[in-house]
C-alpha cells in the first residue's frame, strides 16, 4: 500500500532532506537540515530513529482504515453493477441482492450500498452510490436533479459535522468520484450526457467511461474517444484531471492514461479458461474478450488509477476544491441574509444553539410583522364600514327631504284647486243672483205694464 | 426453408413437349410462368423504415441486408454526425437488380428518434408519415382517372432497433411499438448483438417477448393473420426467435481463406452471416427471401384497408348532404 506512505514521503522530501529511500529501520546514515534550513548534509553520529515516522503514519492509517465513496451514473443496462463487481472483486450485486437494473424504476432514485473490503491487513469501507432509473424514462428532463440533491446533502452533512462543537467523529460520506457511463453508440455524446456533465462537473470529480466497450472495434473505439474528447472540450466540461508530479515515471503513466481518455471498459463476473489460464472475461462464439487484457479494454488502467494510484488524490480534490466551493457558496448565501458585519464574523463560527436563537428571533419578528399587518387590515375594514354607514344615512336624509318637498308641492296644488273652485262657485252664485234679480225685475215691469194697461 | 413465392425454374415438363399428347393435362399451371414474366417486367417495390436511437447501426444493417450502399449516410455523405433537434424523416430510393429481377427499394430513415432528453411524442412524426403515405395511395385510388399502376409508397415494414441493454424493454420502446403495431408491420431486432453473450442474449429475448405479450404488442408475423396450418407452423418457428439479434457490417475480412462480411476485434472476428454468431441470416431470409410478399400483402390488405375504412367513414359522416356517389361505388 503506497498511498499514505507516498504522501509522507513527498512531504519529507520538500523539507530539503535528500530523498530517503524506504529502508528498514536499522540502516544509517540519515541527512538532517541545519537549524537555519540550509541544506547542509550532515552525517549523524548515531541512530536517531525518525526514519520510523512513515511507518507510524502507515500503521495508524491501516488501523483506522480508509473510506471511499464512489458514484456510478448511467442508463440502465450499461454494465455498471458488473463493473463494480469486477473492480473490487466482490459480489456487491448478486442474485440474492440484485442490482438496481433488475428492478424496474419509475423515477430516478439514489441508492447507497456499503461494503467493507479487506486486503493485506488494510481495510477499505467502500460506499457505492447508484442511480437507478437515470435516463430511462421517455421524458428525462431534470433526471440529474436527484443526483445533485444527493451530492449537496452529503456536503451539507459534512459541513454541519465540521461546524459542530464536538467533532470527535466526522464520518466522511461525500461523493469523491463519479463514474459516468457513456453508451457505446460510436457517434458522440448524447444531449443527456452533455447536460448531466455540465451540471455536475463543478460538484464532483467526473470520470467518463465508455461502457460495454466490446461492442467497438479498435478503430471505432479510437474515433469515438476522439469525438467524445472533442465534444467535452467544446462544451467546456471539466472532467477529473490527473495531476502532474515531479516523478518522471509517474508522469509517463499519467500521460498514458490521459491519452486513452475516456476509458473504454468491459466488466465481467465470470471466470473463463483461456490457454490454460483462468481469466475474467466474456465468452462469445467468436472468441473471449478478456477484461484484464490491456489490449482488449482499458479496465486495468481504470482499476489501477482508481484504487492503486489516484484514490488519495481524488479524495483531496474533493476535499479541497469541490467541498470548499460548496462551503463558500453556502456560507456566503447565509451571511448575505445577515444583519451587520460584526454579527457576520461570529456567524461564521456559530454553534447550533446560536443558530436556534437566531431562528427564534426571526420567527418572533415575523409574527410581529404579521400582527401589524392584520391590525392594519382590520382598521381599514372598520373605516370602510363606517363610511358606508354614513353614506347610507345621507342617502336616507336626502330621500326624506325630497318626499317632504313632494308633499308640499301637492299641498299647494290642492290649495290652488280649491281656490279656483271657490272662485267659480262665487261666480256661479253671483250669476245666479243676477239672474234672479233680472227675473224679479222683469216680473215687476210686467206687473207695472199690466197695471198701466188697465187704466 | 419455405419456398419462394414464384418458382425460379419452370417445371421440367414445360420445356420438353411430351411425344404423346396427354389428354389429362390442361395447362393451367402455365399461369405461374406468365405471372413470373409479368413480375420480372414490372419489378417489385419495397419500402422499409428503420427506427431507433442514433448509434445503433441502422444504416450499417441496411447496407449489409442489400449488400450495397443503400443507406442515407452512404448517399448523402457522412460529414458531421450531428444529432438533429427534432425528428426528421429522410427517404432514399434505389433501383437494384438481381438475376433479371428488378426492385425499387426505398429506405426511410428517422434520425433524431429517441435522442433528445425529452422524448414525449417522438412517435408522432413517424405515424403522421405512415398515414400520409396511406392517404396518398387512397387519393390515387379514389381518382376517377386512375393510373394503371399506382406508385406504392406505403411503408411495408418497420424495423425497430432495440438497444442491447440486456435487461428489458425501455418505456420508450414499449410506447412506440404499442402505437405503431396497429398501423404497420413491426419487426423488432436487437441491435449491436455482439455485446451480448449467448446466455445474456437468450435471457434478453425471453424478457422482451414477455414484455411484448404483457403490453399486447403484436409484431410481425402477427398471430391473427396466419392463413393455414402450414403458415402457422412456419410462423411459430419465427415467433420463437424474435427479436432477431443482429450484427451489421459492410467491411470484408479474410476468414479461413474466404472473404466474409464481419467485424474484426482483438479477440476474434465476428462473421455476420454465420448463424452461430448472430441471427442476421434469419432476418435477411425473413425479410427478403421468404416473407417479402407476405409483408406487402398484409400491408395492403389489412393495414391499408383499416386506414381506408376509417377515412371513408369520416368522410361519410362529414359530408352527409353531398352525395358521394363515386365513393360508395368504390366501397364495393
Amino acid at each position: 500500500m503506497n498511498i499514505p506512505l507516498g504522501r509522507v514521503y513527498r512531504l519529507l522530501s520538500s523539507n530539503s532532506l535528500a530523498p530517503v529511500k524506504r529502508q528498514p529501520q536499522d540502516t544509517i546514515p540519515l541527512m538532517i537540515p541545519t537549524s537555519e534550513s540550509k541544506a547542509q548534509q550532515k552525517n549523524l553520529e548515531g541512530y536517531v530513529g525518525f526514519a520510523n515516522l512513515p511507518n507510524q503514519v502507515y500503521r495508524k492509517s491501516v488501523k483506522r482504515g480508509f473510506e471511499f465513496t464512489l458514484m456510478v451514473v448511467g442508463e440502465s443496462g450499461l454494465g455498471k453493477s458488473t463493473l463494480i463487481n469486477s473492480l473490487f472483486l466482490t459480489d456487491l450485486y448478486s442474485s440474492e441482492y440484485p442490482g438496481p437494473s433488475h428492478r424496474v424504476k419509475k423515477t430516478v432514485q439514489v441508492e447507497q450500498s456499503k461494503v467493507l473490503v479487506k486486503e493485506g491487513g488494510v481495510q477499505l469501507l467502500l460506499t457505492i452510490v447508484d442511480t437507478p432509473g437515470f435516463g430511462d424514462a421517455v421524458d428525462n428532463s431534470n433526471c440529474w436533479q436527484p443526483v445533485i440533491d444527493h451530492i449537496d446533502s452529503k456536503f451539507e452533512d459534512y459541513l454541519n459535522s465540521e461546524s459542530r462543537v464536538n467533532r470527535r467523529q466526522m464520518p466522511d460520506s461525500r461523493v469523491q468520484c463519479c463514474l459516468y457511463f457513456i453508451a457505446p453508440s460510436g457517434h458522440g455524446l448524447k444531449p443527456l450526457d452533455i447536460e448531466f456533465m455540465k451540471r455536475l462537473h463543478e460538484k464532483v470529480n467526473i470520470i467518463p467511461l465508455i461502457a460495454k466497450a466490446d461492442t467497438l472495434t479498435p478503430e471505432e473505439c479510437q474515433e469515438f474517444k476522439k469525438q467524445i474528447m472533442r465534444e467535452i472540450q467544446e462544451h467546456k466540461i471539466k472532467i477529473y484531471e490527473f495531476p502532474e508530479t515531479d516523478d518522471e515515471e509517474e508522469n509517463k503513466l499519467v500521460k498514458k492514461i490521459k491519452d486513452r481518455l475516456p476509458l473504454a471498459v468491459v466488466g465481467s463476473n465470470t471466470i473463463i479458461e483461456v490457454d490454460g489460464k483462468r481469466v475474467r472475461g466474456r465468452q462469445y462464439p467468436w472468441g473471449v474478450a478478456e477484461v484484464e487484457n490491456s489490449e482488449h479494454c482499458d479496465f486495468t488502467i481504470l482499476r489501477n488509477m482508481l484504487i492503486r494510484t489516484h484514490m488519495q488524490d481524488l479524495k483531496d480534490v474533493t476535499n479541497n476544491v469541490h467541498y470548499e466551493n460548496y462551503r463558500s457558496r453556502k456560507l456566503a448565501a447565509v451571511t448575505y441574509n445577515g444583519v451587520d458585519n460584526n454579527k457576520n464574523k461570529s456567524q461564521l463560527t456559530k454553534s447550533p444553539l446560536a443558530q436556534m436563537e437566531e431562528e427564534k428571533k426571526e420567527h418572533v419578528t415575523k409574527m410581529k410583522k404579521m400582527e401589524n399587518e392584520m391590525e392594519q387590515v382590520f382598521e381599514m375594514k372598520v373605516k370602510e364600514k363606517l363610511q358606508k354607514l354614513r353614506d347610507s344615512e345621507a342617502e336616507l336624509q336626502r330621500r326624506h327631504e325630497q318626499m317632504k318637498k313632494n308633499l308640499e308641492a301637492q299641498h299647494k296644488e290642492l290649495e290652488e284647486k280649491r281656490r279656483q273652485h271657490e272662485e267659480e262657485r262665487n261666480n256661479w252664485e253671483a250669476q245666479q243672483r243676477l239672474l234672479e234679480q233680472q227675473k224679479l225685475d222683469s216680473s215687476r215691469t210686467l206687473e207695472k205694464n199690466k197695471k198701466k194697461k188697465i187704466f | 426453408m419455405a419456398e419462394p413465392v414464384v418458382p425460379e425454374v419452370p417445371p421440367a415438363s414445360w420445356t420438353e413437349k411430351p411425344s404423346v399428347v396427354d389428354f389429362s393435362y390442361v395447362g393451367i399451371d402455365a399461369i405461374l410462368e406468365q405471372m413470373r414474366r409479368k413480375a420480372m417486367k414490372q419489378g417489385f417495390e419495397l419500402n422499409i423504415m428503420v427506427v431507433g436511437q442514433s448509434g445503433l447501426g441502422k444504416s450499417t444493417l441496411m447496407n449489409t441486408l442489400f449488400k450495397s450502399k443503400v443507406s442515407r449516410k452512404s448517399v448523402m455523405g457522412t460529414g458531421e454526425e450531428r444529432i438533429p433537434k427534432t425528428i426528421e424523416i429522410k427517404s432514399v430510393s434505389h433501383d437494384i437488380e438481381e438475376k433479371g429481377v428488378r426492385m425499387k427499394l426505398t429506405v426511410i430513415d428517422t434520425p433524431g428518434f429517441g435522442d433528445q432528453i425529452n422524448n414525449e411524442n417522438c412517435w408522432q412524426p413517424i405515424m403522421k408519415f405512415i398515414n400520409d403515405q396511406y392517404e396518398q395511395y387512397l387519393q390515387e385510388e379514389i381518382n376517377i382517372d386512375r393510373k394503371k399502376r399506382i406508385p406504392d409508397s406505403r411503408v411495408h415494414c418497420c424495423i425497430y432497433f432495440i438497444p442491447p441493454t440486456g435487461h428489458s424493454l425501455r418505456p420508450l420502446d414499449v410506447e412506440f411499438m404499442r402505437r405503431l403495431s396497429k398501423v404497420v408491420n413491426i419487426v423488432p431486432v436487437i441491435a449491436k448483438a455482439d455485446t451480448l453473450t449467448l446466455e445474456e442474449r437468450d435471457f434478453f429475448k425471453k424478457k422482451i417477448r414477455e414484455d411484448l405479450r404483457a403490453n399486447g404488442i403484436d409484431v410481425y408475423p402477427q398471430k391473427e393473420f396466419d392463413e393455414d396450418a402450414e403458415d402457422r407452423m412456419i410462423n411459430e418457428k419465427i415467433r420463437e426467435m424474435i427479436p432477431f439479434a443482429v450484427v451489421g457490417s459492410d467491411l470484408e475480412y479474410q476468414v479461413n481463406g474466404r472473404r466474409l462480411l464481419g467485424r474484426k476485434t482483438k479477440w476474434g472476428t465476428i462473421e455476420v452471416e454465420n448463424i452461430a454468431h448472430c441471427e442476421f441470416a434469419y432476418l435477411r431470409d425473413l425479410l427478403i427471401r421468404t416473407h417479402m410478399q407476405n409483408i406487402k400483402d398484409i400491408t395492403s390488405s389489412i393495414h391499408y384497408e383499416m386506414y381506408r375504412v376509417r377515412r371513408l367513414n369520416e368522410n361519410n359522416t362529414h359530408a352527409n348532404n353531398v352525395a358521394d356517389h363515386h365513393l360508395t361505388s368504390h366501397e364495393m
